[in-house]
């Protein structure tokens, strides 16, 4: 049996952010099917455009257009590309500079193999069949048929500069990226305890050696002084709801409809309390000292999960005492 | 200027730790042995900063929990960066310079394994065009590596020769967790991976965490007969772009080191997870070809994330600890392809050089 249990989870959020007027004028290009860049006070023209100069730190205004042809300044292959990447076979990375740009834009290759790519080489601008004003209406570049010249003209004449704003449409203003990252969590050992304990319906706890509060779930070390907790410590089903709140919104991934409770129960003898559902009560009814204790599920649906304990239910005893858990608040 | 000094240092580095993401159970045993270290107990320790990153652990706040390690009752004196060791150690050097405490323990932590690293770290990039795209670690130090290449400036041969070097002295390194040299021959034989890189070109995904402590001048005294000043520390950032940059050098690294006195260095500790990157570091610093670089194996051979910076910060206080040098240079990187570079010396004399910047 290995030390630790594990899961894999997934961590998923879309950034909204605004774009800006260089940004925004960037994306705008590409939506259209152009890549803009800007001249800075060097006389540079850098893709993407800078916010600022770097040299005046002048906000950026000089926009203008480069070719969607250009020049592999440096590559390096993907064997193994990774979820989210432009191409989900082997590609090559490539830093391009565009025709009429001074410096390279990176993006993704299509390619084959190795062999394919060398410094020097022309490529140009694949566009994506759906363009959305982000860097990914660029779905990559190819390779120009034949290696040789540039079709598109020879850039510099494609230098003029341009209006402020786009001719049509409306300007980008936004991005949404979504990210999504995989893992395989771990419990720690303690806590990996902990679960195996709810999978033979026990509850396991454990006491700070130093100062002997009880945690449950048991962390790796004691919060108060640090020391590793390593005296194991089976709880009772039983105990008071130290503090509460009635959930009235709904929200994405919600197994209840609202309104429930949800609330800290202090387990008799636990120095911490935890959280879970109070249901079989009104939640108007729910209030502070109110005994409760556990409702498992059927025990064929056990796991190693928290979950083993559908939620707490009054037990009709009278209140707690406030004396008795008026330090756990 | 308080004179300030490294006299503690615990490291962790391994291939799998198989515990939390949060580190806390790594963390206990560390803070051991840097008790053990200075005779202190949590409670002579005046400040305490710690470096992690949330998207390693998976979770948000990671940092918050692994404070269960500390102890808080009575309150402690707390914070965090999302960076680096190295970092987390820089902004404890200026709490103590403020002169509200004399002491700091400083941590690091990171399961690199829990995820696809070289993915996780593209989040490091450029929001509006780079991330969407997820540029990899991996692939951004290649195109840095064949940029150096192809200018002529170092060869596929120049690169094994660093990861020959790392490996072989790796073997004295119970923390490495790749060792064992062959010959330049040999590396140069295996097969590419991320052409123009081999598997030992790159550092190995590392999961650990490190401890280091400070304290200011009699403190330090109190704890160690030989304790490893701090007399320079300088970091600097280069653009996040990877167009705008001429990626054969790191300007924000040679301005670093134009801060601080480098002559007399005897012992280099470089934070190159990259072989190429340590020929880009070495030409920055213009270090003379008698200093020792990386006699700990460096980043090729473990990299712990967020933490592998700072211990190069302890592999060189560990030397002046024992007496076997009086001045070294530990350097830390983070970002794409050395974007961002911190640089401090450690030298048996806490006047070896005044102040920092």
């Amino acid at each position: 049996m290995p030390r630790t249990l594990s899961a894999p989870v997934t961590v998923a959020f879309d950034y909204t952010r605004s774009t800006g007027p260089v940004l925004g004028r960037f994306l705008t290009g590409l939506r259209d099917g152009v890549v803009v860049g800007a001249r800075t006070s060097e006389g540079r023209v850098v893709v993407p455009p800078p916010e600022y100069d770097p040299v005046t730190n002048a906000a950026t205004t000089d926009f203008v257009e480069v070719a969607s042809t250009g020049t592999v300044t440096s590559w390096v292959w993907v064997p193994e590309p990774v979820k989210g990447q432009p191409f989900d076979r082997p590609f090559a990375w490539a830093l391009v500079t565009l025709d009429g740009a001074d410096v390279p834009l990176l993006h993704a290759l299509d390619v084959a193999s190795p062999a394919e790519v060398s410094t020097g080489m022309r490529v140009r601008v694949r566009w994506a069949e759906e363009r959305v004003g982000a860097i990914t209406d660029i779905a990559g570049y190819e390779p120009v048929a034949g290696g040789g010249d540039d079709n598109d003209g020879d850039g510099a004449s494609r230098l003029a500069p341009l209006a402020p704003q786009p001719p049509s449409g409306d300007p980008v203003t936004g991005v949404v990226t979504p990210v999504e990252l995989d893992y395989l969590y771990a419990a720690s050992p303690e806590e990996s305890a902990f679960y195996r304990g709810l999978a033979e319906g026990r509850l396991l706890g454990q006491r700070c050696p130093t100062c002997h509060k009880v945690y449950i779930p048991p962390r790796s070390a004691c919060p108060t002084d640090g020391s590793p907790t390593t005296d194991e410590v089976e709880l009772p089903e039983t105990g008071t709801v130290t503090t509460f709140c009635i959930v009235n919104v709904p929200f994405l991934g919600q197994k209840i409809t609202p309104p429930y409770v949800s609330a800290y129960v202090l387990l008799d003898g636990a120095d911490i309390a935890f959280l879970h559902l109070i249901l079989d009560i009104p939640a108007e009814e729910v209030h502070m000292g109110l005994r409760v204790k556990a409702v498992w599920k059927p025990r064929e649906e056990w796991g190693t999960t928290i979950e083993n304990i559908s939620h707490f239910t009054p037990t009709g005893e009278p209140d707690a005492a406030y004396e008795t858990y008026k330090v756990h608040l | 200027m308080r004179d300030v000094a490294v006299v503690g240092f615990a490291q962790r580095q391994m291939k799998e730790f198989d515990g939390s993401p949060t580190c806390v159970e790594l963390l206990v045993p560390l803070f051991e042995e840097c008790y053990g270290q200075t005779g202190w107990t949590r409670h002579d320790v005046g400040f305490w900063c710690s470096g992690s990153s949330d998207y390693l652990a998976g979770r948000s706040f990671s940092f918050v929990q692994a404070v269960d390690a500390i102890g808080v009752i009575p309150p402690v004196n707390e914070s965090h960066v999302e960076m680096d060791l190295a970092w987390a150690m820089y902004e404890a050097w200026v709490k103590i310079q403020t002169g509200e405490v004399d002491t700091a323990l400083v941590y690091a932590f990171g399961k690199s394994s829990a995820g696809t690293l070289r993915r996780t770290l593209a989040l490091q990039l450029e929001p509006y065009t780079m991330t969407p795209i997820w540029p990899d670690t991996v692939s951004l130090a290649g195109l840095q590596a064949r940029a150096g290449i192809d200018a002529g400036l170092w060869d596929e041969r120049a690169m094994a020769e660093v990861a020959q070097r790392s490996l072989s002295d790796a073997e004295a390194n119970d923390y490495a967790i790749r060792r064992g040299g062959s010959s330049v021959d040999e590396l140069l034989a295996r097969p590419m991976y991320a052409d123009p890189l081999r598997k030992h070109d790159c550092a190995p995904v590392t999961d650990g965490a490190a401890a280091i402590v400070l304290a200011a001048g009699d403190k330090a005294r109190e704890v160690r007969d030989h304790p490893a000043w701090l007399t320079g520390l300088s970091h600097h950032i280069d653009p996040i772009g990877m167009g705008t940059r001429d990626l054969t050098r790191a300007p924000s690294v040679q301005r670093s080191a134009a801060a601080l006195d480098l002559d007399g260095v005897e012992v280099a500790e470089l934070h190159a997870p990259f072989s190429h990157q340590e020929l880009v570091l070495r030409r920055e610093l213009g270090l003379a070809d008698d200093v020792a670089i990386n006699p700990s194996g460096g980043a090729l051979v473990s990299n712990p994330m967020f933490s592998a910076g700072g211990i190069r910060v302890g592999e060189v206080a560990r030397r002046i600890w024992s007496g076997d040098v009086t001045k070294g240079l530990a350097h830390a990187t983070s970002g794409p392809a050395l974007q961002q570079n911190l640089l401090a010396t450690l030298s048996s004399s806490p006047t070896d050089q005044e102040g920092a910047s």
